[in-house]
């Protein structure tokens, strides 16, 4: 790809970008969130076209229009977030689109068939007939790349593959696209995740800032050196200084249990305490029940058994609204569904979820005024670049907007803070800035819940390091001494780790 | 249809929705046909209600189920497609219009057929445009459309039907009709069957007597609608393509399917089977009278949920709905008396399954309510007059407050959707 | 400030091109018959602002921006509340069969009437709220059956052994005593009537709108809800309880639909002379209004002067529904338009974001060598 330039309204998302693959490689393409590396793998999988640039497969340029023009050429995309559809069979989304058909009608046996084939060839172990919706994300994944290789794809392009596996399914992977690579396939595999990056590759692209900086070869790098070369500048490190826990609890959670409506126990007697001025890590692999955890903590899910007491009062049965005034904010895991009105401009969404307090409404009355001043003062104390109050939320990134809803919910008198993946998709700076915030409202006494995928994030700012599996507590690290490798057997339950001892 | 319906109705668990969708459909349909039939049997015998299972009842629901289920399978279509079509009703109004219209100057009912073809592709094709291309709410499109639909209707009578002997701006002149096949020798046998009265035996020859006698070649026609769109939707290359847009467009659109292209097809088609409808409508009523659709756009709709977005449940419950529109139009009073002692006992059944899946609060209210059914059965004689044409109104609100619950719809309708969209 | 101007001037320009588009399909009906576009035109703007016209149009307004205020409490939450022509007629009936049979204090009868539509308009659409929130029925789908429901349910209450009376060939409820109405307001001089008094009605109807939406906790939570119904249930709203007051309230203006004309003019309920089909009308003219009651003030008085002015044209052998054509095809434009103004909106916000954000001109941003 030479010269690749691709514009959005409001933001150049790749300026000017180059990058040669070799065949049978596996080639890297890293960059901090936002600099532009799936839009570039978009254009190369024919999503949309570029503005500029040209590209070059086998020798031979060429233009999309499509991603069936993509397809065709052997390129193949397996997205960041699945493109399947829950309620189709396996079967029926690996075929889409390029379907064995006699006449119009679909050709099951075949697809079978060929489906067998190429699971058994790259020990994918998917079966046809399950319904893809229940099935667990590494299973996802491998569907997939089924669906890619279905269509006879050489050329692979991963988009963030091991964002959601835990070390285990990660070294599964690389064992597949070894597989691959023997095969004669090329891989390019876009992370922001260094330590796997150079685990695995064979040459590594940084892009920063929508351009290409440098392509370099692993072995004569570390990581270190490659996330400077993605940041232009130092990394930020998540870490704590000195402890400020207190002896005061402020939240717990005693005997909790939530249930599926069929009866299962999605979170099962889990009992915790934060202290004032602590913050209490919550490590898991996604879908152990954090989600339905701190729904329930919310007073969004209905509790099964058990109660939460918050500075001494029993709130098991308050309601969301009275939670929240009672001092609990809220930072949610999915931003766009539940913590912004995207369409509403960014006063109003100050006052979400603070619409019944000061200075946001005044008795029955909204105080447009108050709310308009607090905004201002949200923005500026907490960096979030906008051209005014008045643009909506949906106009500003993702980093800028969860700065303002950080911002938005450690104002006024906050006394706990749950915070569910709160630097996810947020670029470098706007992380660095709101782990800052996150360890001074620590320091001015707020209990935090902090809940992760980020392992390291999780390290680095916790005081209490839980993790959970299949909705129960079943093990407590020490942050100070616990490695990644640990964390990730502990979240899976290939060990169980207590006081930070490896098994 | 607000879609957000994850903060109101309660959702079933996936694995009873799984196993719901793969049970053997046929044998399970065949079973509860039975089991209705013998129960429909028994309130005849006891109330003495003898139309309720007549032939021209049977024949009447036919013919009214039609143009309900037509449209119920139009909005099948388009909700597959992840487009919600509340414009049914306005696209059906149209076919009546110009199912009608092209009858009456062409004397040929199959013309009229074409134009019931062309009214519905006008509306359906609108809504497309509204919706898929300038991404409009498509509820409101839906409205609109019903709006100018009625508007242009009336107009259209005005300019067409003034002048023409009967004709007016609210309703046509009679139009030709197509001619009902008859099976040689089968009204007699079964009529007389009928009249002995027996039990079980007189309504089946009943039903046996409605479903040779009062079938017309559009009849037909439109019956294999049916298993044409079940086969085209559920084992053709086309019509998994057109699933997966309303399953996950995002998902269709990575793998080359052309989005856009196939909501407009499937929308068009299900202006055209809406179209169908109201052709089949004035067909049947050998006129076009203003409001002559009465609602049933929407009822189509009930029905189509009612049939879990499948083109059988849909079948099986437009005749549901087509049965009771037959009843009240017959013998209106006496007729929908006895099916309240009908609807009391099937309450009594679905209430005491209700408790039985420890489910109090529903169950006590349903075993109430079909308490004060049938202490209204039993006081009075017959239903009041006025009563009776909102039965199946009547009857779509109490299925669909039963059956709105276990039901999974399209994963991606009513969402609008843009090219490049990452959901 | 400039940001809700601006958003203002396109949604007008929006409103103006969709009107010239409807005209400009209109004109090409009638054209097909030979009519002339300009001369139908002239006929309706001279009809229309005779003085006796300008009555009816205001009488007409007054009574369709009701309808259309009870549609738009329900937009504005993202619910389809299509049963306000249910519930309007049911209200009217009870309201009209309450008024004429009972007697209290002048005054106090007239205002008890208006509660007792508001109550019936009320509970008929609390049926809908019930079965949306409980049983998770599609409140689209229950208003237009409960619509059905509601014609045989005063059928039957209008029978005369319960609440009515022969009046010739008509059935009517009880007609109300002089007492018991609200008289008019000479607002248009020498037009040979008066305006409904209820006109005042309406104005506070859309004041306490605008008023509760816009500047009460209670109305943000309900324009939240609309907006993004999991974001207003994490921030503490009670969509359920939200869903269930906003159709009740919805149905409660509803009701009101029917008290200028049972009050100020035909002072009885009839199932055969009450003005019907006035939901569907309400919901047109939310939607050419924006939701927004000024907008829909303005679309009020557009519909009326449309529907009243036609009746001319029927004079000059001009089938008047062609302006229902009109009247179609300017909500399905106007929806489009508006749609593509807030696309076109969020663009150019994006664009002003970017340009706000972005590093300034000149600064290097790339380091080290093409790869």
């Amino acid at each position: 790809m030479h010269g690749i330039t691709k514009r959005f309204p409001g933001v150049v998302a790749n300026k000017d970008i180059d990058l040669v693959v070799q065949r049978g490689h596996v080639h890297a393409i890293v960059g901090e969130n936002g600099a532009g590396k799936s839009t570039l793998m978009n254009t190369l999988y024919g999503m949309h076209k570029p503005d500029e640039g040209t590209v070059v497969i086998d020798g031979k340029p060429v233009v999309f229009s499509s991603p069936s023009d993509a397809i065709a050429v052997g390129i193949g995309m397996v997205h960041q977030h699945f493109m399947l559809a829950d309620n189709f069979t396996v079967l029926e989304n690996i075929v889409l689109g390029s379907e064995p058909t006699h006449a119009g009608v679909l050709d099951f046996r075949a697809a079978r068939k060929k489906i067998s084939e190429i699971s058994d060839t790259y020990g994918l172990a998917i079966h046809p007939d399950d319904l893809v919706e229940d099935l667990g994300v590494g299973l996802r994944q491998r569907v997939e790349i089924c669906k890619v290789l279905y269509r006879g794809a050489r050329i692979l392009i991963l988009d963030e593959p091991t964002a959601v596996l835990v070390p285990q399914e990660v070294d599964e992977l690389f064992a597949n696209l070894r597989e691959l690579k023997a095969e004669g396939l090329t891989v390019l595999f876009i992370s922001h995740k260094l330590d796997e990056v150079l685990r695995v590759a064979d040459e590594i692209t940084v892009i920063r800032r929508g351009t290409t900086v440098r392509t370099v070869n692993p072995k004569d790098v570390t990581a270190r050196q490659l996330a400077e070369l993605m940041v232009g500048g130092q990394l930020p490190v998540p870490e704590l200084r000195e402890s400020t826990v207190t002896d005061t609890v402020e939240l717990t959670l005693d005997h909790v249990s939530v249930r599926t409506p069929d009866g299962r126990p999605v979170v099962d007697d889990v009992s915790l305490a934060i202290r004032k001025g602590e913050i209490v890590g919550l490590a898991g692999v996604e879908g152990n029940g954090q989600a339905e955890l701190v729904e329930a903590i919310m007073g969004m899910r209905p509790l099964a058994s058990g109660s939460i007491q918050l500075g001494g009062q029993d709130i098991s049965r308050w309601h969301t609204r009275r939670r929240r005034e009672a001092g609990i904010g809220y930072i949610p895991e999915d931003r766009h569904r539940h913590g912004l009105l995207l369409e509403a401009p960014l006063w109003e969404n100050r006052m979400l979820g603070h619409q019944t307090e000061r200075p946001n409404s005044r008795g029955p009355w909204v105080d447009r005024a108050g709310a308009r001043r607090d905004t201002k003062r949200v923005v500026e104390d907490y960096d979030v670049r906008t051209p005014g109050i008045d643009v909506t939320a949906a106009s500003l990134s993702g980093g800028n907007q969860q700065k303002f809803i950080v911002g938005r919910e450690m104002s006024g008198s906050m006394q706990v803070l749950i915070a569910s993946h709160p630097t996810r998709g947020v670029d470098v700076g706007a992380q660095a800035a709101i782990w800052d915030h996150l360890r001074n409202a620590r320091a001015a006494g707020l209990a935090v819940l902090l809940i992760s995928a980020d392992l390291d994030e999780l390290i680095g700012m916790s005081d209490t390091l839980r993790v959970i599996l299949r909705g129960r507590l079943v093990g407590e690290v020490d942050p100070r001494t616990v490695t990644p490798e640990e964390l990730g057997s502990a979240m899976t339950g290939a060990n169980t780790v207590a006081d930070g001892a490896p098994s | 249809m607000t879609v957000d319906d994850s903060t109101t109705a309660t959702v079933a668990p996936r694995a009873e929705r799984a196993a719901a969708s793969r049970r053997p459909n046929s044998l399970y349909a065949l079973y509860l046909a039975i089991i209705a039939l013998m129960l429909i049997s028994f309130v005849r015998a006891v109330t003495g209600a003898n139309d309720i299972t007549s032939g021209g009842t049977v024949g009447a629901t036919i013919s009214l189920a039609i143009p309900i289920a037509l449209a119920g399978l139009g909005g099948l279509w388009s909700e597959r497609s992840g487009v919600v079509n509340i414009g049914l009703e306005g696209m059906m109004i149209l076919g009546t219009f110009f199912g009608a219209d092209f009858a009456y100057f062409s004397h040929s009912p199959w013309v009229g057929v074409l134009g019931g073809i062309a009214g519905g592709l006008i509306g359906g094709v609108l809504h497309a445009v509204a919706t898929v291309t300038f991404g409009v709410d498509q509820i409101v499109s839906g409205v609109a459309i019903t709006i100018l639909a009625t508007g242009l209707a009336r107009y259209l009578a005005g300019v067409f039907f003034t002048g023409q002997p009967g004709g007016g701006p609210t309703q046509s002149p009679s139009i030709p009709r197509f001619q009902k096949l008859r099976v040689p020798g089968a009204d007699s046998f079964f009529g007389k069957l009928e009249r002995h009265h027996w039990f079980v035996v007189s309504d089946v020859a009943g039903v046996l007597r409605g479903l040779t006698t009062s079938l017309t070649p559009f009849t037909i026609l439109m019956i294999l609608m049916f298993p044409l769109s079940w086969f085209v939707l559920w084992r053709t290359s086309f019509g998994l393509r057109l699933r997966s847009c309303g399953e996950s467009p995002s998902a269709a659109e990575s793998l080359g399917v052309p989005v856009y292209r196939m909501k407009y097809i499937a929308v068009s088609v299900s202006g055209v089977l809406a179209g169908l409808g109201g052709a089949f409508l004035a067909d049947f009523s050998g006129i076009y009278r203003e409001g002559q659709t009465g609602g049933r756009g929407f009822i189509g709709l009930a029905a189509m949920i009612f049939g879990n977005w499948r083109p059988g449940g849909l079948a099986a419950g437009a005749s549901l709905f087509g049965y009771t529109d037959a009843v009240q139009l017959r013998q209106g009073a006496t007729s929908v008396h006895a099916l309240l002692l009908l609807v009391a006992v099937l309450l009594v059944v679905i209430g005491a399954y209700q408790l039985w899946r420890r489910e109090w609060i529903v169950g006590a209210v349903v075993v109430g309510v079909a308490a004060l059914v049938f202490g209204w059965y039993s006081v009075t004689n017959d239903v009041p007059i006025e009563f009776v044409p909102a039965t199946p109104y009547l009857i779509t609100l109490l299925v669909l407050a039963l059956a709105s619950q276990r039901l999974r719809m399209p994963a991606a309708d009513g969402i609008p959707w843009r090219r490049g969209q990452s959901t | 400030m400039r940001e809700r101007l601006n958003r203002l001037l396109l949604n007008v320009i929006a409103v103006l091109v969709a009107a010239v588009f409807a005209g400009g399909i209109t004109s090409l009906i009638l054209l097909t018959r030979g009519d002339s576009p300009t001369f139908v035109i002239s006929q309706m703007w001279d009809y229309g602002t005779q003085r006796s016209t300008e009555l009816t149009i205001m009488n007409g307004a007054t009574v369709y921006y009701l309808s259309a205020v009870a549609v738009a409490i329900g937009f504005r939450m993202n619910l389809f509340n299509i049963g306000v022509d249910g519930q309007y007629r049911l209200a009217a009936m009870l309201a009209g069969a309450f008024a004429g049979s009972v007697s209290l204090p002048n005054g106090l009868r007239q205002t008890a009437t208006i509660l007792v539509a508001m109550l019936a308009g009320a509970a008929w659409a609390g049926l809908v709220a019930l079965l949306k929130v409980r049983r998770g029925v599609s409140e689209v789908i229950s208003t237009i059956m409960l619509n059905f429901i509601a014609t045989g349910l005063i059928a039957y209450l209008m029978r005369p052994s319960i609440f009515g009376h022969r009046f010739g060939n008509d059935v009517t409820t009880k007609p109300i005593p002089k007492s018991g109405q609200v008289g008019g307001l000479d607002l248009i001089p020498n037009s040979g009537g008066k305006v409904y008094g209820l006109i005042l009605l309406a104005v506070a109807v859309g004041v306490a709108f605008h008023v509760v939406v816009n500047y009460t906790r209670f109305g943000f939570d309900l324009r939240a809800t609309g907006r993004s119904a999991t974001a207003a249930q994490a921030s503490g709203v009670n969509v359920k309880k939200m869903t269930a007051a906003t159709l009740v309230m919805s149905g409660a203006t509803a009701g009101l639909v029917g008290m200028p004309a049972l009050l100020g003019d035909s002072h009885s309920y009839s199932s055969i002379t009450f003005q019907t089909g006035l939901g569907f009308t309400g919901i047109a003219i939310a939607l050419l209004g924006r939701n927004n009651p000024i907008g829909i003030a303005f679309a009020a008085v557009l519909w009326s002067f449309l529907d009243n002015s036609a009746t001319i044209l029927d004079l000059n052998n001009i089938p008047k529904e062609v302006v229902q054509i009109t009247q179609g095809v300017v909500v399905l434009s106007v929806v489009i338009a508006y749609e593509l103004v807030r696309r076109l909106a969020l663009v150019r916000q994006q664009r002003a974001v970017g340009r706000a954000v972005a590093p300034p001109p000149g600064t290097p941003v790339v380091e080290g060598a093409p790869a």
